[in-house]
């Protein structure tokens, strides 16, 4: 019989913050255990291929699909979820931005867009639209169009640099 | 427009959405989401052929794998194996014969989700394939269902008006063109999903599910279930996404989950993975659209011969009302005295087609607009010029003859687009750069290209009438009001904008305003959330009895007060007197009439005026209460050597009668322009042997913010006398502009004229290797 190669069915990781032990098959998918094991259901899942980026988290501060990550990937690693992000209460200028510039719609997207627009402007200051673009290409939205989800990004970045919050995008173009 | 000041209220301001917050936190519980104490899976059993004969199902290996799971196929249904909608032919569950691949023949439940789809995989179908019918085509051949000699007709209608024939023979010149669309997927992001909570025959049946009409599912399960209406209570759980998608198949999916919670005594959840998703739930009809077409040589409209062809798929669905929408928008927006337009729906073994966002008017206004821009050509004309002399104005009739009012907004979007873009001197420029021909340099062709559009807001005909959608608000302590309303939020912000419309209709703050959750155990029925009627129709109901409850409290306010009710205001949550002085704050009054036992909510009824009638058997009267207007100019850029397309930039100038919430209604355009232009460059569906093959969204492409172009929307408002706050309906509009405008820029570009959507670089090739070119328009350069 061959010997098993050592793969530890004990995962050691932190999910937003928090130390967790977990066990189990090493190949469940992460977005499995975030959300049927530990209750963290802002993370969705939309194809389960890794195209529409709805499950996205953050993995050591990257955005990644968490249908794609085996837990095994997870060990000694750093997971956080939109959970681990701003409360109702507290929102981060992103979240915030999102919903006065109309980059929400149904919802379902969104925890990942916000992720991964949160993720860019944390490494990022100031990324123009093609960057941007660029950065949110892998979470699909089928509602807005993008173009109100471009705009709470360019808004959070005013704000950051103006000091004061920029007013809310009205739906008009000025002729 | 822009420069306007904002008036007091809340209406025409953009205040951030009450969902936003939980949505941006994950907080938002869905479907799936959901975790009720003692809850199972369920998984369904689907017969592969497109058309067969059920011979056996057998679940033996299934319940030899796993004894605690529970498999349920027709004969376990406790009333008629239908999915109520419009006709009885859609099987709850396929009994006898099979209709279409993927069909479900049996469903499963199990503690979990895996040991559920490992017993449904397990379950035994077998079935004799028979003969199928797969196109339009084999379709018009004949269907053994009907006979096998004619084609099975889901639906048909005809709108006639004037003397086609003798317009024909006056004019000009004739111009012919058949233009064709394929199947859509929707792709909300959140799938189909739904858990039936059965309580036990006296206790009835709770559904919670991701869709768009409560009340549809509501009747499908009495129906179903036999029980008396107010034992059924169907909950909208907040649903991520429809575009149509969630009006037709949550009966379905309900009904599955509904009756394995029965069989089990436990709640279940059935939620589709995309996969599933996409291979068993309804598209967009595949269309075929002729067109014959009398012109005066300077380019008036004399004479419309249309026929319109609709694959329904296996079942009626919504198709008839499809059809309706299809055929009285074929025409588009233009003018013309001699007109008949006929319809057809033919039934095919492919998965029954629905509702999708446009419901029909997309797929006839591509092939409206793709054939002006070839009248246009034949004559010289440019895009602008044909659709200026054509275009509605306030006052001409349509078809069906109805009298356009003054909201009729056909040349401002034009004007306002083409100005803001300079269309004209764009457009041809590049014609006459095509004429000198380019260097072969391997750059990218530009191209520009301009489509117009109407969509009517509301049901089709007397269909408002007949349902006389009734909505209403409920006082709560403190002065807090509360909307009641079926209408769903499925991303439109639904919500938000009633929020607005009642907060200023009874004047008090918006903070105030709350929406109670679509369930109709607690909330009267105001129709289904499709037409674009929501915020026209139903939000006019809720105005009138927000109006009311205004009207009630004043009078207590004025009864205590010693004054005269007329004499007395509600403003910003404060009873003012005629010296604005105030009498009481709104809580306070709210408190004491409720102490005082008063009436607690308003319920109003939707009243369409009685000179607004439709006749369904002669197709004349007026059509729909309102229509909205569009202009989308689309600019592209064209691989010449891939022929590969990509939009750079759309500007969209929509006519919406009044914005109630700016950023949401520009919202609702973009997201529509942006799936009517992948509809029109990108999304496609192959099928083999009746079965989707690109069935999962590495294979279904929609287009991500790579793709997309920047999109400035120009709001025209000009309110419509038909809904009291002005606004008319913007759900659809955008989703029947964009295809056309995209491909009449790739033609601008490349001089290959598609009448076939997408317009893919394959296709491309293809029609410009059959010769589908068209020369330079160089008249006047």
């Amino acid at each position: 019989m061959q010997e098993a190669i050592a793969v530890s069915d004990t995962v050691r990781f932190t999910v937003n913050g928090e130390p967790r032990c977990w066990q189990g098959e090493p190949m469940a998918r992460l977005l499995d255990v975030l959300r049927y094991e530990l209750g963290l259901t802002g993370t969705k899942e939309g194809c389960g291929e890794g195209e529409c980026g709805a499950c996205t988290v953050l993995l050591d501060g990257e955005p990644v699909c968490a249908c794609l990550v085996p837990m095994l990937q997870c060990e000694g690693r750093a997971v956080q979820t939109i959970e681990g992000l701003g409360g109702a209460d507290r929102l981060e200028p992103v979240q915030r931005a999102f919903v006065e510039a109309g980059g929400v719609q149904c919802g379902a997207c969104t925890p990942g867009l916000v992720l991964t627009a949160w993720a860019l402007l944390q490494r990022e200051p100031r990324p123009d639209r093609a960057r941007m673009r660029e950065a949110l290409a892998g979470n699909l939205c089928r509602c807005t169009g993008y173009e109100r989800i471009l705009r709470a990004l360019e808004h959070t970045i005013a704000a950051r640099q103006g000091g004061g919050a920029p007013a809310a995008g009205t739906g008009e173009a000025t002729p | 427009m822009a420069s306007t000041a904002a008036p007091p209220g809340a209406v025409g301001k953009s205040p951030p959405r009450p969902d936003g917050p939980a949505k941006v936190t994950g907080a938002t519980r869905y479907v799936d989401d959901l975790a009720l104490p003692g809850m199972w899976h369920g998984a369904t059993v689907r017969c592969p052929y497109p058309a067969a004969r059920l011979l056996r199902l057998d679940p033996a290996p299934a319940l030899a794998a796993d004894p605690e799971v529970v498999v349920l196929t027709a004969r376990d249904l406790p009333g008629p194996n239908v999915i109520q909608l419009i006709a009885d032919d859609w099987p709850v569950l396929a009994a006898e014969r099979v209709n279409h691949a993927c069909e479900p023949v049996a469903l499963v439940a199990a503690p979990t989700r895996a040991r559920a789809l490992a017993a449904a995989a397990r379950v035994v179908v077998e079935a004799e394939e028979l003969p199928a019918v797969l196109t339009l085509d084999e379709a018009l051949r004949g269907d053994p269902r009907a006979g096998g000699q004619q084609p099975l007709v889901l639906a048909a209608c005809t709108v006639e008006r004037g003397d086609v024939e003798a317009g024909l023979a006056g004019a000009d010149l004739i111009i012919e063109g058949s233009y064709e669309t394929g199947h859509q997927e929707h792709i909300y992001i959140e799938t189909h999903g739904a858990i039936g909570i059965w309580h036990g025959e006296e206790a009835g049946l709770e559904v919670i599910g991701s869709l768009q009409c409560p009340y549809y599912v509501h009747k499908a399960l009495v129906r179903l279930f036999g029980l008396p209406p107010e034992r059924v209570r169907v909950r909208q759980a907040p649903t991520g996404g429809g575009f149509g998608g969630k009006e037709d198949f949550p009966n379905v999916i309900c009904a599955h989950a509904a009756l394995l919670s029965r069989r089990c005594g436990r709640p279940v959840k059935i939620v589709y993975d995309r996969h599933e998703d996409i291979i068993a739930t309804t598209k967009r009809h595949p269309s075929r659209v002729r067109h014959r077409t009398g012109v005066r040589r300077d380019g008036t409209l004399v004479a419309q011969d249309i026929e319109v062809l609709l694959d329904g798929g296996a079942y009626v669905t919504l198709s008839p009302v499809v059809l309706s929408r299809a055929v009285l928008h074929a025409g588009g927006p233009y003018r013309c005295p001699n007109v008949r337009i006929r319809g057809r729906v033919l039934a095919t073994n492919t998965p029954p087609n629905g509702a999708f966002r446009g419901f029909g008017a997309p797929q006839t206004q591509f092939a409206a607009e793709r054939h002006m821009d070839r009248i246009a050509r034949a004559l010289g004309l440019d895009p602008l010029a044909i659709r200026e002399r054509n275009a509605y104005r306030p006052g001409d009739v349509t078809p069906t003859g109805q009298r356009l009012d003054a909201s009729t907004n056909a040349l401002e979007c034009l004007r306002a687009a083409a100005e803001r873009t300079r269309f004209r001197e764009r457009w041809r420029a590049i014609e006459r750069e095509r004429a000198r021909g380019r260097p072969d340099d391997g750059q990218p062709w530009q191209g520009i290209g301009l489509a117009l559009v109407w969509h009517g807001s509301g049901f089709t005909g007397d269909g408002e009438r007949r349902l006389g959608a009734r909505a209403g608000v409920r006082l709560l302590p403190g002065g807090r009001l509360e909307v009641l309303a079926a209408s769903t939020d499925f991303g439109q912000g639904t919500s938000a904008v009633f929020c607005q419309l009642v907060a200023d209709a009874a004047g008090v703050p918006l903070e105030q305003v709350q929406v109670h959750e679509p369930d109709t155990a607690a909330v009267p029925d105001s129709g289904p959330t499709v037409a674009s009627r929501t915020v026209m129709i139903v939000g006019g109901v809720l105005q009138r009895a927000a109006a009311q409850l205004r009207a009630r409290l004043l009078a207590f306010a004025a009864e205590r007060a010693g004054l005269k009710a007329e004499r007395l205001r509600l403003v910003g949550g404060q009873v003012l007197d005629p010296q604005d002085r105030v009498v009481a704050s709104f809580a306070e009054l709210a408190d004491a009439y409720l102490a005082a036992g008063g009436e607690a909510s308003w319920i109003a009824q939707h009243q369409p005026p009685p000179e607004i009638r439709f006749d369904e058997k002669t197709y004349q009267g007026t059509a729909y209460p309102a229509y909205g207007w569009c202009c989308d100019v689309v600019e592209v850029r064209v691989d010449p050597d891939t022929l590969a397309v990509r939009p750079e930039r759309v500007t969209i100038a929509a006519d919406v009668g009044r914005a109630i919430h700016p950023v949401l209604c520009a919202g609702q355009l973009e997201g529509g322009t942006l799936q009517a232009l992948a509809w029109g460059y990108l999304e496609e569906i192959k099928l083999e042997r009746g079965r989707y093959l690109n069935d999962r969204l590495q294979t279904y492409i929609i287009p991500t913010v790579l793709d997309t172009p920047d999109m400035e929307t120009i709001l025209i408002e000009n309110p419509t006398p038909a809904s009291p706050s002005g606004a008319k309906g913007v759900g659809e509009l955008p989703m029947d502009c964009g295809a056309p405008a995209i491909v009449a820029a790739i033609e601008n570009a490349t001089g290959i004229a598609v009448h076939a959507l997408p317009a893919s670089p394959e296709r491309l090739l293809e029609a410009r290797r059959a010769g589908q070119v068209v020369q330079p328009q160089h008249a006047g350069a």
